[in-house]
């Protein structure tokens, strides 16, 4: 939880220091988000190498390793119908392709806005983002209302990822590469089902 | 998505080889968090600073945010269900 808030910090004053045009120069041209981002990964990678549950748990999983996908995948799109049903600014069709992100931002808002409008493409940042930071504020107490799994659907894309520390430090380790191989697979839908919604009769 | 694969890869082979080395390990983790303090703060930078994003904030960001909550609640309950029927008990 402490953890939780600590990110929240860190985000609150990025978009504080942001705004007001305190950014130096060097993070603009150099990028450091991909450099710590790449570092990340490798720490991740250790931390899991590391851990001497990880193997065993997959060689268990079995089937049930791929129902995590098509749980996160049915249940987003469900919501996300119910939501859009709700709510006039958008359609179902525009629904759907924002939910096909599944926290996955970039390309999908690239995508969106390539094949759509701008103005959705600017939703689909917004709402993966969200997605994104309410899974790492809201990780530890998913586990705790909806169980182990919980964090790691709403993760949806970014459980490979950004989101895999905070998923393993609230569900445990064991979790990790659970997550990874969920993150994987939305990772390659993502841009499949963003073109589907967007292209296909519905 | 490839660099991702290879550091991670990578990650995984060393800590393999190192798996026995608990303060290390311990450090390790320390060092996860600091990364994800400031890769958000980073996010956070890019979308202050965009005029796009910012002045378009409230009513896009409102649909944003109730999409965001559906496509989540549904995914959790589902793992909710998940969970129960076949990952509890093997706990």
């Amino acid at each position: 939880m402490i953890n939780s808030l600590k990110i929240l910090l860190a985000f609150t004053m990025g978009v504080l220091l942001g705004y007001a045009g305190w950014i130096p120069g060097f993070v603009i041209d150099t990028n450091p988000g991909k450099y710590a981002l790449y570092a990340l990964m490798f720490l991740v990678g250790v931390s899991i190498g590391a851990d001497h549950r990880s193997l065993s748990l997959i060689r268990e999983g079995g089937f049930r390793l791929f129902l995590i996908p098509v749980a996160t995948i049915s249940g987003t799109f469900a919501g996300v119908l119910l939501m859009a049903n709700f709510i006039g600014g958008v359609s179902l069709r525009e629904g759907l392709a924002v939910g096909a992100g599944f926290g996955y931002y970039s390309l999908s808002s690239i995508m969106i806005t390539q094949m759509h409008s701008e103005a959705l493409g600017v939703v689909a940042l917004l709402s993966n983002v969200i997605r994104e930071i309410i899974t790492l504020v809201m990780a530890p107490l998913m586990v705790l209302w909806f169980g182990k799994l919980a964090p790691i659907s709403a993760a949806g894309a970014t459980s490979m990822d950004t989101t895999l520390p905070i998923i393993t430090s609230a569900a445990g380790k064991e979790f990790a590469i659970i997550a990874l191989f969920h993150g994987i697979v939305l990772t390659i839908l993502v841009p499949l089902l963003v073109a589907f919604m967007l292209t296909a009769f519905i | 998505m490839i660099e991702v694969l290879v550091f991670m890869s990578g990650g995984i082979l060393l800590g393999y080889l190192i798996r026995d080395r608990h303060q290390t390990i311990k450090v390790i983790e320390k060092l996860i968090m600091w990364c994800i303090f400031l890769l958000l703060f980073l996010l956070g930078l890019w979308i202050g600073r965009d005029p796009l994003i910012m002045s378009n904030l409230p009513s896009l960001g409102l649909t944003a945010l109730v999409l965001s909550l559906g496509g989540i609640a549904g995914s959790v309950l589902l793992a909710l269900l998940l969970w129960k029927l076949y990952f509890k008990h093997k706990q």
